[in-house]
């Protein structure tokens, strides 16, 4: 008993001092208040791991050029990380407590469905939030209540177009008449670009011969690809991320369906070249953000300096988010004070901004309107197809 | 036809690998009546082994015996660590801890080989064999029923016919009296781990060469459909856990193989596992055993 009594004594007085060790250091982190605190929300472990760490390397590129010039206000941008795991629940989580650090800024998620996860925290908490990478409508324009996500803004195009131009490709320049289409069921990205395709390629009078699911995390994808070989289409549309669609590509090929393959921006991380192996990647084509081979001048010093910091040649999540850093930069300027409020509206009102993936002018729903380009797969390297304007 | 075959080529080759990962439960179970939910994670590490093995230039008959030995240790050491200590604890703490065990490999590998998925190199140069019309089985997927067939009939050569297996079906019959026999419990017990894991790693090794990817959470959703297959064979039988697995692989495979059916293939197999326990909890080849008084 007289121990417990002591214990406890002692572990008061320890979470005390503890506790008014804590308040010291955020009272002088505050006092000082030089830095203007960004939130980063992003998939650093988990299924979409890949595309997480590499947009965060692009932001922190454009965050070390930005500071090395004198930072923003002449005061210099922070980067604050948390992971989200991959998970939509998880990026609620963080959203909130990145929120709690007194971030001006939030970025990320890189995917639709984990940024939609965090739409509402930054809305209802009245955070702006810019997501780099994540194409699907609803992350900046709620359809359901109909009604502009005020505070949410997104730096690359959205998926009606990722869908619109790959329709456009497999009619016009594969000549297909008919398609199958093969859909992650639990990605909101996925269905979105599969709608669009649809409905454009409809209109184009081809022909959907079957719309198939699958579920992210599945390995085993044979016996729908044995259906879709029985009804032999011209083009196959699978708008996936590069872990499913690696195992798809290479048991497709497997079971001898040598019709070409089509996706997004989701297939464009090295894992797919791992995981398919470079013979079953041939013959497939995606649209992307940007090409690292574009002839662009801006595009060439980007890719130098990346490879310069990282060792490794960009891929579009990178320059996005790099694109997306140098954005709010732009905006902070404008609004000119590190003022939740004043950026929000700047940001809305961002319209000459030219980032290295081209010109970004947001429309009303805060939507860029920016070109696509549509690159195809030959033995393991993406090669520069085609630039199509909006 | 051709179609209704190549699905069932397709259905066989997965069944064969879930029959595998089943055989190391059941096993498993029917010794010390433990449901080692640490067995799919056994499996991963079994699959990350063949892959570094594949990496330094090994070929799969090499990674596949050097994966089953240092699974074996594996399956050992958790033994030994975790589930020794509480041989006479209640079977719900034992359970808890298989569930601990499978968290900690799980997140001891997200720790050192971190979270992404790695791209396998092809193990074997796959050949297509073509069987008629448009039917073709690989190469492969004839590897891997061969090898699932020739564990489980060493595996009833094993439980049936030496000694060690006299000493298992003892020790499953009534862990007291064997002792009492002379019958050392632990060597018993731990001989069945080894042995269970190597099951699991062998496993793991042909899924890694089949879908050509590995990643540290791989094993969770095979190591259920693994169990769902040994309960659906009769837990604790050998020759159920194969049945059990094929059975399962082709049903899975004939749901996706109906046109609107691609999304029902986890629920066509969790179906199963709920029908079987209300109908025949004893599994399709599992006898009724009066409860000893």
């Amino acid at each position: 008993m007289k121990l417990g009594k002591k214990l406890i004594a002692v572990t008061t007085v320890l979470t005390m001092a503890v506790g008014m060790v804590g308040c010291s250091k955020d009272a002088g982190s505050g006092a000082s208040g030089d830095t203007i605190k960004i939130g980063a929300n992003f998939e650093m472990t988990g299924s979409v791991a890949a595309f997480g760490q590499s947009q965060l390397n692009g932001i922190k590129l454009a965050v070390k050029e930005i500071n090395d010039k004198g930072g923003v206000l002449e005061k210099k941008l922070e980067i604050i990380e948390q992971d989200n795991a991959s998970k939509p629940e998880e990026s609620t989580r963080v959203a909130g407590k990145l929120i709690s650090d007194d971030v001006v800024v939030l970025m990320g998620a890189t995917t639709s469905t984990n940024t939609l996860a965090a739409v509402n925290v930054a809305n209802d908490k009245k955070v702006p939030m810019v997501t780099a990478s994540a194409t699907n409508p609803d992350v900046t324009f709620d359809s359901k209540k109909n009604k502009l996500n005020e505070y949410v803004f997104r730096a690359c195009f959205i998926d009606p177009f990722q869908g619109q131009v790959m329709a456009n490709f497999a009619s016009q320049k594969l000549s297909a008449k008919t398609a199958v289409i093969y859909t992650d069921n639990a990605s909101d990205y996925s269905k979105g670009l599969q709608k669009f395709f649809k409905e454009t390629f409809a209109k184009n009078g081809g022909k959907i011969l079957a719309e198939e699911s699958y579920q992210t995390k599945d390995t085993d994808f044979k016996a729908v690809l044995t259906r879709i070989k029985q009804l032999n289409p011209d083009v196959v549309y699978v708008p996936g991320y590069y872990e499913e669609v690696g195992k798809i590509l290479k048991q497709a090929r497997e079971l001898g369906i040598d019709k070409p393959f089509m996706g997004g921006d989701g297939w464009d991380a090295p894992q797919l070249l791992d995981i398919a192996g470079k013979d079953a990647l041939n013959n497939t084509f995606i649209s992307n953000h940007y090409s690292p081979q574009d002839p662009d001048a801006k595009v060439k010093s980007f890719v130098d300096a990346f490879k310069k910091e990282y060792g490794t040649e960009p891929d579009a999540m990178a320059v996005l988010g790099y694109d997306a850093a140098y954005m709010i930069a732009d905006a902070i300027k404008r609004a000119g004070a590190a003022d939740k409020e004043k950026i929000k509206d700047a940001l809305a009102a961002t319209k000459d901004f030219t980032g290295v993936t081209g010109k970004i002018a947001l429309d009303k729903n805060h939507d860029p309107v920016k070109a696509a380009v549509v690159l195809e797969y030959k033995d393991g390297k993406q090669v520069y197809k085609d630039k199509i304007q909006p | 036809m051709d179609y209704l075959v190549q699905q069932l080529i397709n259905g066989i080759s997965i069944g064969s690998i879930y029959a595998l990962i089943a055989l190391g439960y059941t096993m498993v179970y029917g010794i010390i009546k433990l449901i080692n939910f640490a067995h799919g994670d056994v499996f991963m590490v079994g699959a990350f082994v063949g892959y570094y093995c594949t990496m330094a230039g090994m070929n799969i008959f090499l990674s596949l015996v050097l994966a089953m030995v240092v699974c074996a240790l594996l399956g050992t050491l958790i033994e030994r660590l975790a589930y020794r200590p509480l041989r006479n604890a209640s079977r719900i703490v034992i359970l808890i801890t298989a569930i601990g065990v499978s968290f900690l490999l799980e997140n001891l590998g997200i720790f050192t080989v971190g979270p992404q998925a790695k791209g396998v190199p092809d193990m074997i140069n796959k050949e297509s064999i073509h069987l008629f019309g448009d039917a073709y089985v690989d190469s492969l997927q004839l590897i891997v029923l061969g090898v699932t067939v020739l564990l489980m009939i060493l595996l009833q050569y094993v439980v049936h016919r030496t000694k060690i297996g006299k000493a298992m079906r003892a020790v499953s019959y009534d862990m007291e009296a064997a002792r009492l026999m002379g019958i050392n419990v632990n060597t018993t017990i731990t001989a069945t781990f080894a042995i269970g894991s190597a099951l699991a790693a062998a496993g793991g090794v042909i899924w890694a060469a089949m879908y050509a990817s590995v990643d540290p959470l791989m094993g969770i959703i095979p190591g259920l459909k693994a169990f769902i297959a040994a309960v659906l064979g009769g837990i604790g039988i050998i020759p159920g856990a194969m049945v059990g697995g094929l059975v399962l692989g082709i049903v899975e495979t004939g749901v996706m193989a109906v046109p609107g059916g691609s999304l029902w293939r986890d629920g066509a197999a969790f179906v199963i596992l709920i029908l079987i326990l209300i109908f025949k909890p004893t599994g399709l080849f599992g006898k009724n055993i009066r409860e000893k008084v």
